[in-house]
């Protein structure tokens, strides 16, 4: 059985990394003694997969995990008590904000989800009709290359395909931000990257992860969570459920 | 008082640095203590990485205690790395503690646990990011107190110019006499003169020892004497010893660090202090005597923080846990303990050297099987006799013939080099017993590999070696160039070594006196710090603050001392009698062993008798299967049990 877990990162704890996050899982699903299953061979790992990592020191609400549990311990999970045990068994600004049983044969959320959306965070003082004509250039401009590291090598990469939505978001008092929605395939694209190209002078205070997409053929969109529920699976698997934040 | 809180500046500069988790704070089992003008606010800090530090036992132990009174609140701070450091001081932000991030210097005490020599210069970079004069004589009564303890403690003498005042052992009680002195220094407002009030106060509690209020006397190099200023001040200052570690059930909420830190799992002391009696080892003569705790409370402690941390692995920890009486039990009951989950493994540091310890670890080691250490120190049964590491060959090939036929790869072996007597055939000894174990694995697999590990020996305060004169960087260079040409044709040895420069600058520190001091300041204003990573020490900036101060290496260092010498820490005692110490070292110089006191009749050292306690052990009966000081059959050739227990569960 394979179980899908929504949750957020966010405060001090954004300053962990994606390895440590990983750790604060294992440990989290030891101590709800959930029943996770194992890899075989010389040294057994639980079965988890993370989706995209998020880059250290950015926040989210909108992170996802796959587990697989020990098809013979699975009796009597209670799929709608998880969420608020996990949260309890993980670092404060780590919290689960849904979870499903989502179907076998669904596809890793690395290879599923399509997009990302960002709220980017500026300095106060920033100017707001700067970034909107910057971001109107952006949008504009048919390649927008830029040079990165890969492998010890610098390599030139056009990011403005990667680049599906630029809004800059204005608040009377408060320092603009950015909502931004960036390709996840065929690599994803991390906000600081789409910032060097966009607006490489402006100072950055904060990044919040608001969603994961997963497009479909068709064009419309869901968030992993309800994508991954096969309509046939929802008559004997629990629903997604959602918990209010305080 | 979140109004102190410095995070809205220290934030910012997180994006910036490595490893940013390092500064948050958050870990599970952390507290954020409400500060009040009646409670003694300690920061606890550890002079190294957050990586390093973290995981330390003492300053956890020491945090819950303190947090669970009424009258004070303890809080965390390690050093920050140089990234970090060059952030802070680039912006004129102080150095802060990690549970509510407000600057150290709002402490009224900064702790420092002293577990290496190579950290001193590190908690002058502390103190002085905090914001505080690093000379003791400068500070003001608005400044905190400047604490020392840990196992360095012991020789306070090289940091006696920094540190307002130091304690001798087990910290369990000694902080609450502290903590209500500091309490009515606080209540009374800490006016001008205070300071120097306060300290005396100190220095009248058992354990503490105030450098200022000590005079010391020299004679040309010679150290003649160190005496107390006032009448009211100890002329001697006893360590403190806690009767029973049960009464200490600590830590109760073990840290969970968010990042990857080194011994990353749930630790338990299963016991404090051993009488193995090896001469070179000052952990195993200052925590004398030997106090088990109960295996019923080892066994709730375990199961509590596994269930409490989430963590599957646990480390039974001791300077010889394999001596604890009624090891096998106790491991047995965690592993098999459905409460645990069945899925935890025991980690038993610093492994005896004998067939039956490996029947334990391979029992233990179901799944992670990463290799063995142990630590048979010496090449030759004579060394070893000398260094009292009663290890016999056929005691170290039962070992490693169990544990690689029970599976293990990789076996590695602790050496020390530079010790003394010793001859090139003890040091060539060494690569002959890697060579013997290769033999022994590949009988049972063609990819078994040995590792000798070479560490240069360094004399500590307190010990028998105390006296011995360090072997020089060349000496000490040459062995390891000896063992680096016969590990060349040793064919499945692998050798490693300590870098005996950094040997040299430990032996600066380790045996030095208040002069030293100045050694240290001035290898700190040099930006001497981290001198424990290789990356960032520098041999040199120690040999040429040496000169600079017209200090001799082969005063400090190289030359033996005598039996009539005052030596620089003879004011401090950990309970064993001096005249003790040098009958052993006698002894050792004349080859001759002494065996584990706990099984054969008490040689009085001092440690049980001055203090009125005894040695707290489970059983009386010494551990199976090994030869090594229990008084069994030392002879060698004699006969030794070898037995493994139990069977590995499949």
């Amino acid at each position: 059985m394979r179980l899908r877990f929504r949750f957020s990162k966010v405060g001090k704890i954004r300053w962990t990394s994606h390895r440590d996050l990983a750790r604060m899982w294992e440990r989290a699903f030891r101590r709800v003694e959930l029943p996770l299953a194992y890899t075989v061979g010389f040294s057994p790992r639980p079965k988890v997969s993370f989706g995209l990592a998020l880059p250290t020191g950015y926040e989210s609400v909108a992170e996802y995990l796959d587990v697989e549990l020990d098809p013979s311990r699975v009796a009597g999970i209670d799929v709608f008590a998880l969420p608020p045990l996990l949260s309890a068994a993980l670092p404060a600004g780590v919290d689960v904000t849904a979870a499903a049983v989502i179907d076998d044969k669904s596809l890793s959320l690395q290879h599923e989800v399509t997009s990302s959306e960002w709220d980017v965070e500026f300095a106060a003082g920033t100017d707001a009709a700067r970034l909107r004509e910057l971001a109107g250039e952006a949008l504009a401009a048919t390649a927008l290359v830029v040079t990165r590291e890969r492998k010890g090598h610098a390599v030139e990469e056009d990011v403005r395909p990667a680049i599906l939505s630029l809004t800059v978001v204005e608040t009377t008092g408060v320092a603009p931000t950015l909502l931004a929605e960036l390709a996840a395939q065929p690599r994803a694209l991390r906000p600081s990257e789409m910032l060097a190209a966009v607006a490489p002078d402006a100072t950055v205070v904060r990044v919040r992860r608001l969603t994961q997409w997963i497009s479909r053929a068709d064009g419309a969109r869901e968030e992993p969570l309800a994508a991954a529920l096969p309509p046939d699976a929802l008559a004997d698997a629990p629903p997604a459920i959602e918990l209010e934040r305080v | 008082m979140s109004s102190l809180s410095l995070w809205e500046q220290i934030e910012p500069l997180l994006a910036g640095v490595q490893k940013p988790a390092r500064y948050i704070g958050c870990e599970e089992g952390a507290v954020e203590p409400a500060h009040a003008p009646h409670k003694v606010a300690w920061l606890l800090l550890y002079p190294d990485s957050y990586e390093v530090g973290l995981p330390n036992q003492g300053l956890q132990i020491l945090y819950e205690i303190l947090n669970e009174r009424d009258d004070a609140v303890a809080e965390r701070s390690y050093a920050p790395w140089v990234d970090m450091e060059r952030s802070l001081r680039a912006r004129g932000l102080p150095l802060f503690s990690l549970e509510t991030h407000r600057p150290a210097a709002a402490f009224d005490l900064l702790a420092f646990n002293l577990s290496a020599e190579l950290v001193y210069t590190n908690v002058l970079n502390c103190v002085d990011l905090a914001g505080v004069p690093v000379r003791a004589a400068e500070r003001r009564p608005d400044d905190p107190l400047v604490c020392a303890g840990g196992h360095c403690a012991f020789n306070p003498e090289p940091l006696a110019d920094f540190v307002d005042l130091f304690v001798m052992g087990d910290g369990e009680e000694v902080i609450a006499e502290i903590t209500e002195v500091v309490g009515e220094w606080k209540a009374s407002g800490r006016t001008e003169g205070s300071r120097e009030h306060v300290l005396r106060e100190l220095s009248k509690v058992p354990g503490v020892y105030v450098p200022s209020m000590y005079d010391v006397e020299y004679d040309g190099e010679r150290l003649v004497a160190v005496t107390p200023r006032y009448p009211d001040v100890p002329a001697t200052v006893e360590k403190r010893t806690i009767a029973d570690l049960a009464d200490f059930p600590y830590p109760r909420q073990q840290l969970v660090p968010l990042t990857e830190v080194v011994h990353d799992r749930l630790n338990v002391e299963i016991f404090r202090g051993c009488t193995r009696g090896c001469r070179f080892c000052q952990a195993g003569m200052i925590t004398r005597p030997v106090r088990e705790r109960p295996a019923a409370q080892v066994r709730q402690m375990v199961s509590d923080g596994l269930k409490r941390t989430g963590y599957d692995e646990v480390s039974l920890t001791s300077l010889s846990s394999a001596d604890y009486s009624g090891i096998d039990e106790v491991v047995g009951g965690i592993i098999n303990d459905p409460a645990c989950g069945g899925q935890v493994s025991v980690s038993l540091p610093s492994l005896r050297v004998d067939a039956y310890t490996v029947g334990i670890a391979s029992e233990i080691a179901k799944v992670r099987r990463t290799g063995l250490t142990f630590a048979p120190e010496g090449g030759t049964w004579r060394i070893r006799q000398v260094i009292s590491k009663l290890i016999r060959e056929e005691d170290l090939y039962g070992a490693v013939e169990s544990a690689f036929s029970e599976g293990w790869q990789r076996v590695k072996l602790y050496f020390l080099t530079g010790l003394p007597t010793e001859t090139d055939e003890d040091t060539n000894g060494i690569l002959e017993l890697a060579r013997n174990c290769v033999t022994i694995g590949r009988k049972h697999s063609n990819r078994v590999s040995v590792v000798a590990s070479v560490g240069g020996f360094v004399p500590k305060p307190h010990t028998p070696f105390q006296w011995f004169g360090q072997n020089t960087v060349e000496e000490l260079t040459r062995k390891i160039h000896l063992l680096k040409d016969g590990a060349r044709h040793a064919k499945g040895v692998q050798l490693k070594w300590h870098d005996p420069k950094a040997t040299l600058a430990e032996g600066i520190a380790s045996r030095g006196d208040r002069r030293i001091g100045k050694v240290i300041e001035t290898v700190w204003r040099r930006g001497g710090t981290f001198q424990e990573w290789s990356e960032f020490f520098d041999v040199a900036l120690w040999t040429e603050a040496m000169a600079e101060h017209g200090l001799s290496l082969d005063w400090y260092v190289y030359r033996h001392r005598t039996e009539d010498e005052v030596l620089p820490w003879d004011h401090i005692s950990a309970g064993l009698h001096k005249d003790f110490l040098w009958q052993d070292w006698q002894d050792a110089l004349h080859e001759h062993g002494t065996p584990d006191c706990r099984w054969t009749p008490c040689y009085d050292c001092g440690a049980c008798t001055g203090f009125g306690i005894e040695h707290v052990v489970a059983s009386a009966t010494p551990p199976a299967g090994g030869s090594q000081g229990t008084g069994q059959d030392l002879a060698s050739g004699g006969f030794v049990p070898v037995e493994l227990v139990g069977t590995r569960r499949a």
